[in-house]
């Protein structure tokens, strides 16, 4: 914002009164989005970090800690400490298993076959269902009795586990749910891949490459700013799961609080023990990591990410 | 092509045949791990309780319970549920109709000092977690005493969204500039040429504001959650939560619950799907 102000007055005063009028016009076609971004955004962000130095249950006045509540937070919370380890250990699993589905999917989805577009809809229709809806048809199929899976696990002799009452199986479960939903991101692969030029492959099929060479040569390198861009989005959307993790291991966690997502802890914290100073302040250590994850994960981006545009531009 | 040299006697169009055939069979197979829970949801929505606990379960549920589907409407205020839901989706797509057109034309068509940086700062707020802001925000509207009102879950629509805006912005980009030039010539104001010469042009990138915010809202949980305490005000996915914490057991209703609640925005899917797919590209193209 400083640059902005540094450079506004003298722009200005260089402007002919057209171009005045039309600068004039442009601020006003774009005053909903400044406003919105002053009060639901930057208004709150700022209050948000206030409040993180306070204890306040929302009635009476906020009363001003210092640095107490992240003291607590990193020193005495356990409950803090399991909201990260599961959030980090879904991470960990869901998104490599997200990226690779995604991708298998979208390329069984390539083929040249008739009727592909029904099965298309088919695999990106779980993507749709709502996700209280998804979660709790999961429920369902999980159950250790009445359920699908177990059933038919059990035609295959084998002894399902209890799933979302087994504190080991509540990741496995919810990871597995989300999975359902892959189909989401692959019709955004299926997008990316059906823009990698056909003559990448006939050329290599003169030089006499297999399909797995054209895959690891062409397919993948040629896909990786896709998925560098899902693994940005896939990687704040994981930190921010809530609902399957609600509805699935319940609002407190479940058992042993093995699904204790952070957004869930977020949420139990800040609403339901109504502490918003230390909501905030979960919040804020929340916004802090991601914003270093996603930087990282930007900063390596040049090793690995192909851009055709780019490329060109240096030629 | 090894293949080829690998089997000759298949020959081209053998391979061609050996190719389908396994290519389908991937395919069935993926697509019973994808419909198989989303046949179980609905062949237990249509069972009694008796058949909803049966071992082994019943796959054709005989006979079927149509009337499970009446009966969510009479347990729970499902009927209100939806006429909520619907209302909310529509204020929020009149609301982001109006406000993401403005912004993205002001950014995509008009020159002012700043332009740029203000678009970065737009677009570096979609890297901001929205949990930092939910905490002020609901303070904020529980001190204006909005809580328990539909305010907080469609004021903030008015502002447009920062992707929705991306969206339409790249889109109107792609118009030529010899249009707005031509209609300035003959004396049109800048809203007229917003009105009469974008807005029409941009209706696919409107398309998908509108599916994009349907979707959205129809599924939204953790808002309303937030800031509705009174039944009658619930959203579908709101009450279906709810309906799963007070009865527990009843798995048939809750199915049926989840299969109405999935009807909207299925439908809409169906209706929107060429959109859908072409928006999803354009998304694609962010990276």
């Amino acid at each position: 914002m400083s640059a902005l102000a540094r450079r506004l007055p003298r722009a200005w005063t260089q402007l002919s009164p057209s171009e005045r009028r039309e600068a004039l016009a442009g601020y006003l076609f774009i005053s909903p989005w400044i406003i919105g971004f002053l009060v639901f955004f930057l208004g709150p962000i700022l209050a948000s970090f206030a409040l993180s130095f306070t204890r306040w249950n929302i009635v009476g006045t906020p009363q001003w800690v210092g640095l107490d509540n992240y003291e607590r937070i990193f020193t005495q919370d356990p409950f803090f400490r399991k909201a990260v380890t599961v959030t980090l250990k879904y991470a960990a699993f869901y998104l490599p298993l997200e990226v690779i589905f995604g991708i298998l999917i979208a390329v069984v989805l390539n083929q040249k076959l008739r009727g592909i577009g029904v099965f298309r809809t088919m695999y990106y229709m779980p993507y749709i269902v709502p996700k209280v809806a998804s979660s709790l048809v999961w429920v369902w199929v999980l159950n250790p009795r009445y359920g699908l899976l177990n059933t038919m696990l059990g035609w295959l002799g084998v002894n399902g586990p209890s799933w979302l009452s087994d504190p080991d199986w509540v990741l496995p479960s919810i990871i597995m749910m989300s999975l359902w939903g892959v189909g989401g991101s692959a019709v955004i692969y299926l997008a990316g891949l059906q823009n990698i030029p056909n003559q990448l492959y006939e050329a290599a099929s003169v030089d006499g490459a297999n399909r797995l060479q054209k895959f690891v040569r062409i397919t993948l390198p040629m896909l990786s700013p896709t998925i560098f861009f899902q693994l940005v989005l896939g990687l704040i959307g994981t930190f921010q799961t809530f609902t399957p993790a609600f509805i699935a291991a319940g609002r407190s966690g479940g058992p042993l609080q093995s699904g204790l997502f952070y957004m869930l802890y977020i949420y139990n914290r800040s609403f339901e023990s109504m502490r918003m100073g230390y909501g905030s302040a979960l919040a804020w250590i929340l916004t802090v990591f991601i914003m270093i994850i996603t930087l990282l994960v930007f900063r390596s981006s040049k090793y690995w990410v192909y851009y055709e545009a780019e490329r060109k531009r240096t030629k | 092509m090894t293949i080829t040299r690998h089997l000759p006697r298949f020959g081209l169009r053998g391979l061609q045949r050996f190719n389908n055939v396994s290519g389908y069979t991937v395919l069935m197979v993926l697509s019973a791990l994808f419909m198989i829970p989303l046949y179980w949801m609905f062949s237990t929505a249509l069972k009694s309780p008796q058949q909803t606990f049966a071992i082994p379960p019943e796959w054709v549920p005989a006979p079927a319970q149509w009337d499970n589907f009446a009966k969510v409407f009479d347990e729970v205020p499902f009927g209100r549920f939806y006429l909520n839901t619907f209302f909310l989706v529509f204020a929020n797509i009149a609301g982001h109709l109006v406000s993401v057109t403005l912004v993205a034309y002001g950014f995509a068509r008009l020159r002012f000092p700043g332009r740029n940086v203000l678009f970065l700062v737009m677009l570096s707020t979609l890297m901001i977690p929205y949990q930092v802001t939910l905490v002020p925000r609901f303070i904020m509207f529980s001190k204006l005493g909005m809580i328990n009102s539909y305010w907080p879950l469609i004021l903030p629509a008015f502002t447009g969204s920062p992707f929705l805006i991306f969206l339409v912005r790249q889109y109107m980009m792609s118009i030529p500039f010899d249009l707005d030039e031509a209609a300035y010539i003959d004396g049109a104001s800048r809203f007229a040429v917003f009105w009469r010469i974008i807005l029409p042009l941009a209706r696919p990138a409107l398309m998908l504001v509108v599916v994009f915010t349907f979707i959205d809202v129809w599924n939204d949980f953790l808002q309303p959650l937030i800031y509705l305490n009174d039944p009658d005000m619930f959203t579908v996915s709101l009450g279906l939560s709810f309906f799963q914490g007070a009865r527990e057991t009843n798995w048939n209703l809750l199915m049926a619950g989840s299969v109405l609640a999935m009807i909207p925005p299925l439908i809409l899917f169906f209706f929107a799907q060429k959109q859908l797919i072409g928006g999803i590209s354009v998304e694609g193209l962010k990276g």
